[in-house]
């Protein structure tokens, strides 16, 4: 705070403090024949029968005021609030905060120690680690892929073999640290309202399934392999350089009706994935991705 | 000779029929948006019914609908009693009424719409806002007027309180609302940041201080001793309470805000000063209950005046509760979790609905030339319903604000979470139907009300003659 901000905080809260302190002495102290022995009323009356009488303050309610008024003023002194002092004790919320990431960052080295130099094939198989990780995944990961990881619509199902960013070791652990960010282009104006069903139709059937339009999907293999084939391959099978899925196998992130392709290739879609690398550290990310390896390793996808 | 003086209840009748009406409304959208979290489904996939804009019409309607009505009527009644006078400006009391009537309308329209500035307690939008400020003033204007005009040398104590309420609240909803329009019906606030957040709680806990609070013990300072029939326990009190209380709670604001990027020494202010605010806060209560010192056993036979103190209860827990949760290491527990709920409700059913509701049935029969309700009975059985309802709503929410707050922080020795969110939400669950059940309780006894209400003003010997002022004792 400037100069003169720091003088009014300090002031006024010193002037409220001063008149509540006043006020009470003031009124508790009171010459002792100002009080008489048996309630009396204060003279007035209003609508017929209403009148005062005089109590002098309860005592033990003016000992909590004063006890609070003083307490008000042994945390000023300790803590900071008056004005721009900062307290005897040198506390501040930073500081709180940076203390317990430092106790809680200390447990993470003790207890993470033992993981130190594996790999994230073998942590994912360990099963002190995978206990760790699917407490990480169940509070980081699940409001999005699900607690059981199977994802949701524009969530990726992360038991599946394919995952359009890889998941190979490092692309799991680079996926977790940097997050991604996918991108695929609106296609309706370059291909037009019919081409935009031909290629669904085209894309529909590269998973082995059959076209609801034949004749559309044929005219759609041309316009797949001219426009869509530069990110997701010639055959279809993506590109994990570029996170763009994987087209002939069974999963889709967005779901694989004629109508959801239609309007993925119409519309595009934009996707992102959060960078966790900042917020949990290196260790908890390898031990992470051990998990997520561990739910499709590589024997099982071939 | 010149026809005597009287008394303008035309005005007090509209606000305090309505009260009746929005407290049934606004607590059937809590009784609603209660069963969601419950049952998701409930919204039906109308966007129009979805939690997110139910919530704020539920807060809306109780707070400003039912508690604004009910201090509308309250004060209007209290200050020509008091004043030995007409109410000054009969016909922009008037426009009060149907002016508040016509915003009240207005949110209950554009909140579903999810038309909303999107501040808390203060969600309506700029036209309204400028609509809330005309008709403030002109509030004010009748209040303080007819204050001057009044035929008693000393201004009783449930004025201060009134007076306090009223000129405050002008100055927060306006600072409050300082936004810039984009549109008709969208702006933006002119304060960035954390200034924003700091103005935005600035004007919610003083919302709680000065209307659900410093109102509601303008109602309590004339309707306690009224029903007892006894004197104001002590009036020194009164003048500490309500100095210390208007100062203090200005600074409280910051507590909403602990654990945040608001400044430290703001967090700290707002701290210190929430806990100098437990002895100013009771001070009310005291003076409240102390005043039955002497006419103990009128709690036995007279339903109203069990209305009356157990709000002061209330009143009292809350007021302790709320410092307590304003310190940090309590607050770091607390906050984001249902304990918020549970201290908000204990506060404004417990004491806000609750001393209302006494106050309402005190006064109903005498608007209607009468000296009682239409049954006793039924204001026993309203006030156990209401009663058990509050405790259900306020332990479950306790119960399951602390548990949340202990499962959120919970680490296992290798420093990952014990438990996912979505665990900590399986189990408040449970919670959820208990906090139904009360609020269906409290909501049902407000149909009890409406029929009790109904018998009285339709009996035949029901008369809105124009009472007469009587002359002053002094």
């Amino acid at each position: 705070m400037s100069g003169f901000w720091n003088l009014w905080v300090m002031g006024l809260v010193t002037a409220n403090l001063v008149f509540v302190g006043w006020l009470l002495y003031a009124t508790s102290t009171g010459k002792k024949d100002d009080q008489p022995a048996g309630p009396e009323t204060t003279g007035h009356t209003w609508d017929g029968d209403l009148k005062e009488y005089n109590n002098p303050l309860p005592r033990w309610w003016l000992n909590v005021f004063y006890a609070s008024i003083a307490f008000a003023i042994v945390y000023l002194v300790m803590f900071p609030g008056f004005g721009n002092f900062k307290g005897l004790l040198g506390w501040s919320s930073v500081g709180q905060w940076q203390h317990q990431k430092a106790d809680a960052d200390a447990i993470v080295a003790r207890e993470f120690a033992k993981f130190d130099g594996k790999s994230i094939a073998e942590l994912s198989t360990d099963p002190g680690a995978l206990r760790i990780a699917k407490n990480l995944f169940a509070a980081n990961c699940s409001a999005c892929h699900g607690s059981d990881a199977h994802g949701g619509k524009g969530f990726p199902n992360l038991t599946n073999p394919n995952l359009s960013w890889g998941r190979s070791q490092d692309a799991i652990v680079a996926t977790i640290s940097g997050g991604r960010q996918g991108v695929m282009p609106a296609w309706q104006d370059a291909l037009g309202a019919d081409g935009v069903v031909q290629v669904a139709n085209y894309v529909y059937a590269l998973s082995g399934r059959t076209a609801p339009d034949p004749q559309a999907a044929a005219a759609g293999a041309g316009k797949f392999a001219a426009v869509c084939a530069a990110c997701h391959g010639a055959d279809g099978k993506g590109n994990p350089l570029l996170g763009a899925p994987n087209l002939a196998d069974e999963y889709w992130i967005y779901g694989s009706s004629l109508q959801t392709i239609e309007e993925t290739v119409s519309h595009g879609r934009q996707n992102q994935m959060p960078a966790w690398g900042d917020l949990l550290g290196e260790q908890r990310v390898k031990l992470l991705a051990g998990y997520i390896y561990s739910l499709a390793p590589p024997s099982a996808a071939n | 000779m010149q026809p005597a003086e009287t008394y303008n209840d035309t005005v007090v009748r509209q606000f305090a029929l309505m009260t009746i009406v929005w407290g049934i409304v606004g607590m059937l959208v809590g009784v609603i948006i209660a069963s969601q979290l419950l049952f998701p489904a409930l919204n039906f996939d109308i966007a129009w019914l979805s939690y997110g804009r139910l919530r704020p019409l539920h807060t809306n309607a109780v707070i400003f609908a039912f508690g604004g009505s009910a201090l509308f009527a309250t004060s209007y009644y209290i200050v020509q009693r008091t004043c030995h006078t007409r109410l000054f400006a009969g016909k922009l009391a008037s426009f009060t009424f149907w002016g508040w009537q016509a915003i009240i309308v207005a949110a209950a329209i554009t909140l579903p719409l999810g038309i909303t500035s999107g501040k808390e307690y203060a969600e309506l939008e700029w036209p309204i806002d400028l609509a809330i400020a005309v008709v403030w003033v002109a509030y004010a204007i009748v209040f303080l007027g007819t204050l001057v005009q009044r035929k008693v040398k000393h201004i009783y104590v449930a004025n201060w309180f009134f007076a306090a309420f009223i000129i405050t609240v002008a100055v927060l909803h306006i600072v409050n609302s300082a936004e810039i329009p984009v549109s008709l019906w969208k702006s933006y606030s002119v304060y960035p940041g954390v200034v924003d957040a700091m103005v935005q709680w600035w004007y919610g806990h003083n919302a709680v201080g000065f209307f659900l609070t410093a109102g509601f013990l303008g109602i309590m300072y004339y309707f306690v001793p009224k029903q007892a029939g006894r004197p104001v326990y002590s009036y020194r009190l009164s003048v500490v309470h309500f100095w210390a209380l208007i100062s203090v709670y200005m600074w409280a604001g910051p507590h909403h805000l602990i654990y945040t990027t608001l400044p430290d020494w703001a967090q700290s202010l707002g701290m210190i000063f929430s806990l100098i605010l437990i002895a100013p806060s009771w001070g009310g209560m005291i003076n409240g209950i102390m005043t039955l010192s002497g006419a103990w056993h009128k709690l036995r036979t007279d339903p109203i005046l069990k209305f009356l103190i157990v709000s002061l209860s209330f009143y009292g827990m809350s007021t302790f509760e709320g410092p307590m949760m304003s310190i940090k290491t309590v607050n770091a527990l607390s906050h984001y979790t249902d304990w918020t709920i549970g201290h908000v409700h204990s506060g404004a059913l417990g004491w806000v609905a609750m001393v209302s509701i006494g106050a309402l049935y005190a006064l109903v029969p005498r608007l209607y030339g009468q000296t009682e309700m239409y049954s006793k009975r039924l204001i026993d059985i309203h006030f156990w319903t209401m009663t058990i309802g509050v405790v259900l709503y306020v332990a479950s929410m306790w119960i399951s604000g602390v548990m949340q707050g202990l499962m959120w922080r919970a680490t296992n020795a290798d420093g990952t979470l014990t438990y996912t969110f979505v665990e900590a939400l399986k189990q408040t669950y449970p919670f959820y139907a208990v906090r139904l059940l009360g609020g269906l309780l409290v909501f049902g006894g407000m149909f009890i009300m409406a029929y009790n209400v109904w018998k009285t003003i339709t009996a035949d010997k029901a008369s809105t003659a124009e009472q007469p002022v009587p002359a002053p004792a002094h």
